[in-house]
């Protein structure tokens, strides 16, 4: 456009402009300072724990990992559990908000599962361990009495309900918001035109939506879930209250012998823990922030990766 | 029941097809045979008392086997499968919504007497050993902790949206979208951990507690939680708004201060009232770096400082005798904590209703 000099006009760089996107500059970056600050002070403070001599730590533990494995192993055990019963609910009722329930309701319908998210993790807690575990117990002992053949049932029944299968269910719970929400608008996504040629070539509801809705909506499932996972790997206080923990790794359901998860270990025993015993729970917390670092950041990436096949280009 | 064959002449447009009704007639003639049978079970002497969530459970079981069964010799395989989709999807609706009703049931039944009398408002822990006392310590250090989380993360949530969706191109955005979704999963008790560590590294205290910390834990939850609200906001100002301005003049900053913010600032207020509301709950994070006290503490920045979750929470774990006065004062803290959640979801909607722009007119 110019003439003979400069190939390109720049604009004149105004005293506002420089300042109002420095500042925004520098907000964003402090994001990326944060994350890693979040990374290095925890490593910081983890340091002693890992190099603790075999006397120090909790639990006798003859090093770290050996102390740590147990927690690990029932974090992600409770929060696979979760998932697996959260799963299906949650694709059932977005579903059911999204194409099976009339229009008028559908929307206050979504209030009513999004209040589920407004309750504290607390309040779930209280709930779980004197409504839930002392309901769940009959139905445990039934469980454990004609169905203890299966290996998941076996073991001691536990007296008070306060097991790794009632955590589960209260993960699920908590979960279950998160992901109805996520499926939810990603059911409404679906290219209209995708659901009326199904149900126009004659297709039922249900093939309509095993031919439009579920393949277009893959990724957003799986991010869904990975959210889902995430939140149940990180919930403390539910955790907590309900499991009655002990030191094993056991994959049995029912019994009061249940390996305790990462996060409702640090909140048991950091009020009291002194010395190296903060610096294990710190480490055990570094060990927790790269486990749900890596899930969430493998969700990112399916999702990213998949959208540009999701059928709805 | 199934078969329309009665008349002399079959309708064409009904025939292959349940009659109108036989939907909820099987349901509800399962759930009665089921509760007829769990009647017999509890005068047998099988259970105490009537199973109520067992005969709806299982007779909507045998509902969907049912009406399976009946639509697939009436109506074909397709239909059918149909059909079994449709009180799948429905009973899943259902079954997500028992436990919100039987929560919100139990903390209204435990928690209302206890949180109705005057002294769980004005009263604090302070000296109180059995009966009596309140929450008034955990309110204050629950509003302080809140508000500076949300003085420290709104400011830098929403600079970060702006940079991503007016400057942001190339590798930094990019970057910082991705670690933005990442951050959205930290888990909250590490971010308490943070928190502590770091705190503990600058003063140099082992034992350090302060609210101001438990402010630092909430906004890493919260920052992530604003910049991707007031992204979406921010995206859904229309590109015209943008162009008219700069086609005036305007420079860029007074463009988004001037039209893009004021357009989009009742989806902004909604996003950020919507993050409060989440941290505003956080137990984990708050009792590792606050700690618990049982007196009132207006400041933020030295000291011990309560807040209603941690209150909540550690009232049911350390029951004293008798254990009723602390699990009636947990409850009724419970019950305050998501009344003032569902307070500022409401606030949110309204927000969003009322000062939303009106387009398309």
């Amino acid at each position: 456009m110019t003439t003979g000099t400069a190939g390109k006009i720049r604009a004149k760089a105004r005293l506002g402009d420089r300042v109002f996107s420095g500042s925004t500059v520098v907000a964003g970056s402090l994001i990326l300072v944060v994350l890693a600050a979040v990374a290095i002070f925890l490593a910081a403070q983890s340091i002693p724990a890992f190099l603790a001599p075999a006397g120090d730590l909790p639990n006798d533990a003859p090093n770290f990992w050996v102390y740590v494995w147990p927690l690990v192993f029932g974090t992600v055990w409770a929060a696979f559990l979760a998932l697996l019963f959260a799963l299906p609910i949650s694709l059932g009722v977005a579903l059911f908000i999204s194409h099976y329930a009339p229009r008028r309701i559908a929307q206050g319908l979504g209030y009513i599962v999004d209040l589920l998210a407004a309750v504290p993790s607390v309040v779930f807690g209280l709930w779980g361990v004197t409504v839930l575990a002392p309901m769940l117990q009959p139905f445990y002992e039934w469980l454990n009495t004609n169905a203890g053949w299966f290996p998941l049932f076996g073991g001691d029944v536990s007296g008070t309900g306060r097991t790794i299968l009632t955590v589960a269910i209260v993960l699920a719970v908590m979960v279950l918001p998160i992901m109805t929400a996520v499926c939810r608008e990603i059911f409404l996504q679906t290219p209209k035109l995708h659901e009326e040629a199904a149900l126009a070539l004659g297709a039922t509801r249900w093939e309509m939506i095993k031919m439009a809705v579920l393949p277009f909506a893959r990724p957003g499932i799986i991010s869904a879930a990975m959210l889902g996972l995430g939140r149940a790997l990180g919930e403390t206080l539910a955790v907590a209250m309900v499991l009655s923990p002990a030191v094993v790794v056991s994959f049995l359901l029912l019994t009061n012998q249940n390996s305790n998860t990462i996060a409702a270990n640090i909140a048991n025993q950091f009020p009291e823990a002194a010395g190296i015993g903060v610096n294990t729970l710190i480490a055990s917390g570094l060990v927790l922030f790269v486990i749900t670092f890596i899930v969430n950041a493998i969700a990112r990436y399916a999702v990213n990766r998949r959208k540009a096949f999701s059928g709805a280009n | 029941m199934a078969t329309v064959s009665a008349g002399p002449i079959a309708n064409s447009l009904t025939t292959g097809k349940l009659p109108k009704g036989a939907v909820w007639m099987t349901l509800l003639g399962s759930w009665a045979l089921l509760a007829v049978v769990f009647i017999f079970v509890q005068v047998a002497g099988g259970t105490e008392t009537f199973n109520l969530i067992g005969a709806i459970f299982l007779g909507t079981v045998l509902f969907d086997i049912l009406i399976y069964v009946m639509s697939y010799l009436v109506e074909g395989v397709r239909r059918a499968t149909d059909r079994l989709m449709t009180s799948l999807v429905a009973t899943a609706f259902i079954v997500a919504l028992l436990p919100l009703i039987s929560l919100l049931y139990t903390v209204i039944l435990n928690g209302l007497p206890r949180m109705i009398e005057p002294s769980f408002f004005t009263q604090s822990m302070r000296n109180v050993l059995d009966d009596g006392g309140g929450a008034l310590h955990a309110i204050i250090g629950t509003v302080e902790i809140t508000a500076m989380a949300a003085i420290i993360s709104v400011p830098i949530g929403l600079l970060t949206s702006i940079y991503l969706v007016e400057y942001g191109r190339g590798g930094l955005a990019r970057t910082i979208t991705f670690l933005v979704d990442v951050m959205t999963g930290i888990p909250s008790i590490v971010a308490g951990l943070f928190a502590f560590a770091l705190f503990a590294l600058l003063t140099g205290d082992p034992g350090y507690r302060s609210g101001f910390g438990g402010s630092v834990a909430l906004s890493v939850l919260m920052i992530p939680v604003v910049v991707r609200s007031s992204e979406e906001m921010l995206k859904l100002v229309p590109n015209e708004l943008r162009e008219a301005s700069y086609a005036l003049g305007v420079p860029k900053w007074l463009t988004i201060l001037k039209i893009v913010l004021p357009t989009s600032i009742a989806g902004i207020t909604t996003g950020v009232t919507l993050a409060i509301a989440r941290v505003i709950g956080e137990t984990a994070p708050l009792l590792i770096i606050s700690g618990l006290t049982t007196s009132v503490n207006y400041d933020l920045f030295s000291e011990r400082m309560a807040t209603l979750p941690v209150f909540a929470y550690t009232q049911y774990a350390n029951q004293g005798v008798p254990a009723i006065n602390f699990t009636d004062r947990a409850w009724a803290s419970a019950l305050t904590l998501i009344l003032i959640v569902m307070l500022l979801n409401l606030i949110a909607r309204l927000i969003a209703r009322i000062f939303s722009p009106k387009l398309g007119r």
